[in-house]
């Protein structure tokens, strides 16, 4: 039971790290209807960008360890979302009009060129995240030791989560976010730039990416520049899940994913770990396209 | 009457490959081997992708199945290996047609995602050793080299003639397949598949049809490429194969088999020119795919629409 209960906790705080990535594919789907693939490298830019600036700066050092995080975790929210907009200028915006698998093509490309930009900077080899930062507390919760980070990741997510739903469904910005999924053209006769809409999302889903980044180099102390990929594929899987298209979707498709992931591979083997979260991907689309929660995504002939 | 400049191109090509081996050297004989299996699985690819419009990423999972299917078969059973071209072809395309029948009605996206989800399974199944033939990680070795009438192919340059006499007989097939109703009712699916449809064209059967297809081709350049290594491992078969695979198309021009031929030799053969920049392949890659997608969707050599002579003469008479 105790093993149990490990993997379960395991499994919702990468779950949530999953959630985090799928929200910014989640959410860009939902207004331009396009797999952002390069979503993915975001994350892994955050990842990177989290480790320089942690090394370079010592924030941890001069402002505590509680600060010194928070610090570091705005700064790179606001770089990986720069990175985000630019990347939405670039890749993306010329292609508005063209047929919608140039644009699948241009982010494929986009995704290849920004992991191999990382490559060339910082080599090949993994990279690792200075382990006398955080303190190796573990805390006992009902009988259970749990690993700090494990428990600070669930929160950090969830409430991460909660705010994004509180932004989308409460604010005006947020209304008009959801006004341009539904309709475009009659959002922008509504008096909505759509233009900015999309920027925003482009800025606000990389910055969850990259949070994302930062958590996995803190919650496993190893990075590397291929990651992006995998994770990204997964929280993708999260996403389709739950509904692509749909915000809650992407949070209950992520944790969902994780547990699942999690017990798989303690329970059936390790080896097929990354195997699972394809088959489920595969599953799903072949049985539920829609996800959970969400809109139809085959072709109705 | 004049020869069309297309023909005096493919003309001109098809000689100068032939006579290549003499003026090259072992080591550029063998990067134009490369080239010939790449150009292969470009073209197999061409007929899911270019000619059906189907996006399909997950291409070296079925390169992996003929690869191994003909390195098992070689090793455990010792069939000489150019004799499992067909069953290897079989079985890439069974494994095709088995994969591809549940999702082919997908959007073209979300075939992508699943054909990746696909390819990653294979390449973890080839891993994880499953069911215990496949050697795992390491992979087989010891494949027996290929005999041609009773001589061992060996050398670079012999396996040059059989690689490219392989993709010569490949091209004189797949213009054949273009040029059929086959080839049509692909290039209508990928036009407008609701017109197709309403045409009366089976989709699912032409969908599934192409998919088997260049899954077989791709499984039969998997035997060639065994046969020219001696060992296989999962890692030939990664995710980065299909990308490549993808890029040769789309680059070339999807639907044009010229394209596809000048691709690979583009996507193969420059980086083996540029060795000192080899670590920014990829790079280069994917800036060249957002690139052209801005600039030139269409591709290098786009596939020209079929010419019909009696539209021409109906214009004349119009005049």
């Amino acid at each position: 039971m105790e093993e149990f209960f490990q993997q379960l906790t395991n499994g919702l705080a990468v779950g949530g790290i999953y959630a985090l990535i799928a929200l910014g594919y989640t959410m860009v789907y939902g207004v331009l209807k396009l797999i952002n693939f390069a979503h993915g490298d975001l994350f892994t830019y955050g990842a990177y960008l989290g480790l320089t600036l942690l090394t370079s700066l010592a924030l941890t050092d001069r402002l505590g360890f509680a600060a010194g995080v928070l610090v570091l975790a705005l700064m790179v929210m606001g770089l990986v979302a720069v990175l985000g907009a630019l990347l939405e200028r670039a890749a993306y915006r010329p292609l508005r009009q063209s047929p919608r698998l140039s644009a699948v093509v241009s982010a494929l490309g986009a995704s290849i060129f920004l992991q191999n930009t990382l490559m060339l900077i910082y080599g090949a080899r993994f990279q690792v995240y200075p382990d006398n930062i955080l303190p190796a507390a573990t805390l006992n919760i009902f009988g259970l030791y749990l690993p700090l980070m494990r428990v600070l990741i669930v929160l950090a997510s969830v409430l991460m989560m909660v705010a994004l739903y509180l932004f989308i469904q409460k604010t005006k910005i947020g209304t008009a976010i959801r006004a341009a999924a539904i309709d475009q053209d009659a959002a922008r006769l509504m008096g909505i730039d759509v233009n900015r809409v999309i920027m925003l999302v482009f800025l606000v889903g990389p910055a969850l990416g990259g949070i994302a980044g930062l958590m996995v180099g803190l919650y496993y102390g190893q990075i590397n520049f291929t990651m992006g990929w995998v994770y990204g594929m997964k929280a993708f899987t999260a996403a389709i899940l739950g509904g692509i298209g749909n915000i809650p979707g992407a949070m209950v498709g992520g944790l969902l994913l994780g547990v699942i992931e999690a017990l798989g591979a303690a329970y059936i083997s390790l080896a097929w770990k990354d195997a699972i979260a394809f088959c489920v991907l595969i599953l799903i689309l072949i049985v539920r396209p829609t996800g959970l929660l969400g809109e139809r995504v085959a072709d109705k002939v | 009457m004049k020869p069309r400049p297309e023909v005096l191109g493919a003309g001109a090509f098809v000689a100068l490959m032939a006579v290549a081996p003499l003026f090259l050297n072992a080591y550029q004989v063998d990067v134009l081997n490369s080239i010939g299996l790449y150009a292969l699985l470009g073209l197999s690819l061409n007929l899911i992708l270019g000619e059906a419009g189907l996006f399909n990423m997950g291409h070296a999972a079925f390169y992996a199945m003929g690869a191994y299917t003909a390195a098992i078969l070689n090793t455990r059973y010792q069939i000489p290996i150019l004799w499992t071209l067909p069953l290897s072809g079989a079985v890439a395309g069974a494994f095709a047609l088995a994969v591809a029948r549940p999702v082919v009605h997908l959007r073209g996206d979300y075939l992508l995602i699943v054909t990746i989800g696909v390819g990653e399974i294979v390449r973890i199944a080839l891993v994880n050793d499953v069911f215990g033939i496949t050697g795992g990680a390491n992979g087989i070795f010891g494949i027996g080299r290929p005999r041609v009438f009773g001589y061992v192919i060996r050398r670079p340059e012999q396996f040059f003639y059989l690689i490219w006499g392989f993709v010569a007989l490949s091209i004189f097939l797949f213009l054949r397949l273009k040029k059929s109703r086959f080839g049509r009712a692909l290039n209508y699916l990928r036009e407008d598949e609701v017109a197709a449809e309403g045409s009366g064209i089976d989709t699912a059967y032409y969908k599934l049809a192409a998919f088997g297809l260049g899954a077989a081709w791709a499984g039969m350049a998997g035997t060639l490429f065994a046969a020219k290594m001696t060992i296989i491992s999962p890692e030939s078969f990664s995710f980065w194969e299909s990308v490549v695979l993808f890029m040769i198309v789309i680059l070339g021009g999807a639907g044009s088999i010229a394209g596809v031929l000048l691709a690979a030799f583009l996507v193969v053969g420059l980086p083996e020119v540029f060795r000192e920049f080899a670590g920014a392949r990829m790079l280069v890659f994917g800036l060249v795919m957002m690139v052209m997608m801005i600039f030139r969707p269409q591709g290098l050599l786009p596939a020209r629409g079929r010419r019909f002579p009696w539209v021409a003469s109906a214009g004349a008479l119009k005049q």
